[in-house]
């Protein structure tokens, strides 16, 4: 059946012309020269105090980058990008050396506290009512290439969980970094994390030591501002053994006419029985109702669950970015280990999404599920494309995946591209996408209860929606909701 | 560097032969363009390999090497062999039509006494002196596809069937491909059907091996355009050598109101990759498509369908099931297109898969590409073992071991195979799954 009249209004008004985030900070900013070549790695390297190592690191992956050609299997179109037109570096000029809070530009400050985010440590994200102070984050900012602050770390660091920015960690914990960078995903994956891995230049390092549960929620803030910039975040977490974090991401830009470039690599590390809950609610700026500008998102993010009973759970609402390229995977290579990844993915305007995940399902008795909800509306597409994937040596391996999507309009397009790979005669694979009707006894149930029949609708998409929302902490959950309160009725699979 | 060398010498190879077998095409001026056409295509892109997207899975280049050369027309000695195969083969209540190493064999074939309104021809007739309409549909298969285009360069014979308006056959048609070469050749063949209106028939193709035929090559494909208010039921049994390739594909076209119900099942080749397109053109047409996988020792078979909805009220259900023990390697691709205009259209598809060994690999790819919203589309896949406890049960009830799983099996590949409508084919189909079973020990 047809989407109701009230599911489009509530897209509509999250149309991209809606955008709540296009405002532009005026700041002086420090730049790297525009283009590309081993003099903008070495410039940002320097930039970065990093030591010779790290420098080597990226020059080896520049190199690299260079024999590569960009990959062209997504669905997605968008014309060539030119690699020499864009600034590799940005950073805010700082007016002098920084102490605490109160010495941050302003104009940042401001613009945070514009975006909802707290910098200072009393406050919580927005639109929640502060349960007697018990719940508190750690937010890392980054402002185009650098980030500008990182909040609680003296709490953070009295529970041995060191929480800072990458380029920090790189001068301060190199061995823990020696250790992981790019052994989640090589310097060598594709084309995007070979270019980040050459130019990164901020982004958040995590790492929790044995048996720590970590006191409170982490979250890094990103925000594009400088026109013509590209992002290179890299973020790497690590949970050692017996370890929790729940990490989460937020991301904005300001509404320009010319495309921006976004190119992330985010690495986690989970060890024997540890945890890493990593949440995301991207909402670059999407691109006009013409589809003029809008954010290109690349972006490589890949779980290892290295170690035995080790878990990773990938939260994703992504309702930003004129192009969305992305599939957050978990590789389960420790026994009993376990991968989830749940995802709300909305496009409308002209955007186009072509995300999903991999679960690789390499140690015996190994566990994943994939949750995906897409809905396209106006003239997007939007794809899923997942991989499930099981070792000859992954005996009990055990996958659920449900993707459902909806179309609104007749003129967008909902995708779902599966892979389902079994090399071992005791995995057990179950896909499905069937969400074309909600079943009708329950709709009787409810109707026969006095419900009006889209009332009884709304209480069924609703909690067939929470499956994803659920999985979001509180903070989160609350901005995801304003973003997609929308019923699934009409969806197809 | 080894997949171009690989490419650039199969590519000679078959380059020579195409050039050797020239004067045994049939076919002059405008078909000889259309071959030329297609070679050139093919010999373009070569033999398709895991990294073209289709082919992830099918990687011809490492399974299949090179083609063959072309079959020698058969001889005396050969017809005979063909002939006791076909004997083996007999159903009952069909009409039989034969091509013995590609080649239409006339005296295997029963063409007497053909209903009124059905005209049966050969590819080798109709490419030689057939009108232009019917030759040109021939050639209508995409090039882009490598193994269509080579099919397109090389077919030599086949059989062409036109069913005029408003006739219901109630006799089957068979179709069956006997291979009988002792030396490793290969043999290129395309038939087509065309049903009129308001019109009925149910087709059967198989592929089987004489004794004593060796490594070879099954090339063929199939033109199909189903007239409005038409129905065909269409059973395909791919019984090749285990030493043999099968590479076949199919176009099937449906009018307005057609109904299309298919059933495949693949137990034999060693190699064997179907890919069929099956496109709405008029609206409220239905398509069942049922597949079954029986696969054992080192075989790979591919089922690649594509379910092309352009026009708004039709239905298509899809069902799959692969079995696959020891080493076999089991591929499914399934890709449903709903295309912007194809309103209210009901399209399901479902596939699973059984692995009954370690090392047998079952790989699915359930695809959708929905352009329209008020439409209803699913597809679901499952891959697994048999189920313990069921197995429990059954041992508890003093079956053995393989009983118990043989009793599973069939029911598991029951489901695909209850769709046949003909009673005579439906036990057929059940009789080949039966061989299998048996066959396990």
């Amino acid at each position: 059946m047809p989407a109701l009249q009230e599911t489009v209004e509530r897209v509509r008004r999250i149309d991209v012309d809606q955008y709540r985030y296009g405002f532009e900070t005026l700041i002086e900013s420090d730049k790297a020269p525009k283009g590309l070549s081993e003099d903008t790695v070495r410039f940002i390297s320097a930039k970065k105090n990093e030591p010779a190592w790290m420098l080597e690191w990226r020059l080896e992956a520049y190199r690299r980058w260079l024999t590569m050609t960009e990959p062209t299997w997504a669905r997605v179109n968008y014309p060539r990008i030119d690699y020499q037109d864009l600034y590799y570096y940005s950073a805010p000029k700082p007016k002098k050396q920084i102490g605490s809070l109160d010495e941050i530009d302003p104009e940042i400050l401001k613009t945070y506290e514009k975006l909802g985010i707290p910098l200072r440590e009393v406050e919580v994200l927005e639109g929640v009512v502060k349960p007697e102070g018990e719940r508190r984050i750690a937010v890392d900012a980054v402002f185009d290439s650098v980030s500008v602050a990182t909040t609680f770390q003296k709490e953070l660091k009295a529970a041995g969980v060191i929480f800072m920015p990458i380029s920090e960690a790189i001068r301060e914990h190199p061995e823990l970094v020696k250790k992981y960078l790019g052994s989640v995903v090589p310097t060598s994956d594709n084309y995007f994390a070979t270019l980040n891995s050459a130019v990164f230049s901020d982004g958040s390092f995590v790492y929790v030591p044995p048996g720590v549960r970590c006191p409170m929620e982490l979250s890094t803030y990103f925000r594009i501002n400088e026109r013509n910039t590209g992002q290179f975040e890299r973020t790497l977490i690590i949970a050692d053994k017996g370890s929790y974090v729940s990490y989460l991401e937020g991301c904005t830009a300001p509404q320009r006419d010319e495309n921006q470039l976004h190119a992330a690599v985010v690495e986690l590390v989970t060890l024997d029985d540890a945890e890493i809950k990593y949440s995301t609610v991207q909402n670059w700026y999407p691109g006009n109702s013409e589809g003029k500008g809008g954010i290109y998102n690349f972006v490589t993010k890949r779980g290892d669950c290295r170690g035995n009973n080790s878990k990773i759970s990938w939260t994703q609402v992504e309702t930003g970015s004129a192009i969305t390229w992305k599939y957050p995977s978990c590789i389960l290579r420790g026994d009993n280990s376990r991968g989830e990844f749940y995802s709300i993915a909305i496009s409308n305007g002209h955007q186009q999404v072509d995300s999903g995940t991999k679960m690789i399902h390499l140690g015996k008795n190994t566990t994943s599920r994939i949750i995906s909800k897409g809905i396209a509306a106006g003239v997007s597409q939007n794809t899923y494309r997942g991989l499930v994937t099981a070792h000859r040596k992954a005996t009990g391996a055990r996958n659920f995946t449900a993707c459902d999507s909806l179309l609104i309009g007749d003129k967008c397009g909902a995708h779902t591209v599966p892979y389902i790979e079994a090399k071992n005669s005791s995995a057990l694979f179950e896909h499905e996408a069937t969400t074309s009707k909600i079943s009708e006894d329950v709709l009787f149930y409810c109707v026969q209860r006095g419900l009006s029949q889209e009332e009884a609708v709304g209480l069924v998409v609703n909690g067939f929606v929470k499956d994803v929302l659920q999985q979001l902490p509180m903070e989160f959950a609350v901005e995801a909701q304003k973003l997609i309160s929308i019923s699934l009725e009409g969806s197809v699979g | 560097m080894n997949l171009a060398l690989a490419k650039n010498e199969t590519g000679r190879a078959l380059s020579d032969s195409f050039a050797i077998a020239r004067d045994r095409l049939p076919g002059t001026g405008r078909v000889a363009e259309a071959r030329s056409a297609a070679f050139e295509a093919y010999d373009r892109a070569g033999l398709p390999h895991r990294r073209i997207e289709d082919w992830k899975y099918t990687d011809l280049r490492a399974l299949m090497r090179e083609v063959l050369p072309l079959a020698p027309t058969p001889d005396a000695a050969a017809l005979k062999r063909a002939a006791t195969a076909v004997k083996l083969q007999a159903i009952k209540g069909v009409r039989r039509l034969v091509l013995v190493d590609g080649v239409f064999a006339p005296k295997l074939s029963e063409l007497d006494g053909l209903e009124k309104g059905v005209a049966v021809g050969t590819l080798r007739g109709v490419l030689e002196s057939g009108e232009a309409a019917l030759q040109a549909q021939l050639f209508s298969l995409d090039s882009a596809n490598p193994m269509v285009a080579l099919n397109s360069a090389m077919m030599t014979d086949g059989v062409v069937i036109q069913i005029a308006n408003g006739i219901v056959l109630t006799q089957p048609l068979q179709i069956i491909h006997v291979a009988t070469g002792t030396t490793p050749t290969a043999m290129f063949t395309r038939s087509l059907l065309r049903l009129g209106k308001d019109a009925g028939v149910t087709l059967v193709e198989s592929y089987i091996a004489a004794d004593g035929a060796k490594t070879y090559q099954a090339h063929d494909s199939l033109v199909v355009a189903i007239g409005d208010n038409s129905r065909l039921d269409h059973v395909r049994l791919v019984e090749d050598g285990r030493e043999a390739f099968n590479i076949s594909s199919a176009v099937i076209t449906l009018g307005a109101h057609a109904h299309f119900n298919t059933f495949g099942m693949t137990s034999g080749a060693a190699v064997s990759r179907y890919q069929a397109t099956i496109a709405f053109a008029g609206e409220g047409s239905r398509v069942e498509t049922n597949g079954v996988n029986l696969l054992n020792g080192r075989q790979h078979a591919d089922t690649t369908l594509f379910m092309d909805h352009a026009v708004p009220h039709c239905a298509s259900r899809e069902v799959f099931r692969a079995v696959a023990d020891d080493r076999a390697h089991s591929v499914f691709q399934g890709r449903i297109i709903v295309r912007p205009q194809a309103q209210k259209t009901d399209a399901k598809m479902m596939t699973r898969a059984l692995l009954l060994s370690d090392e047998a690999e079952a790989d699915n790819k359930p695809e959708l590409e929905i352009f329209a919203d008020d439409v209803t589309c699913g597809h679901g896949a499952t891959t697994g073992a048999l189920d313990e406890s069921l197995l429990f049960y059954l041992r508890a009830r003093g079956l053995s071991e393989k009983e118990a799983q043989a009793l599973l099996i069939q029911a598991f590949v029951g489901e695909a195979i209850e769709s046949i409508v003909n009673d005579d084919l439906r036990e057929l189909a059940i009789a080949a799954a039966q061989r299998w079973l048996e066959a396990r020990g």
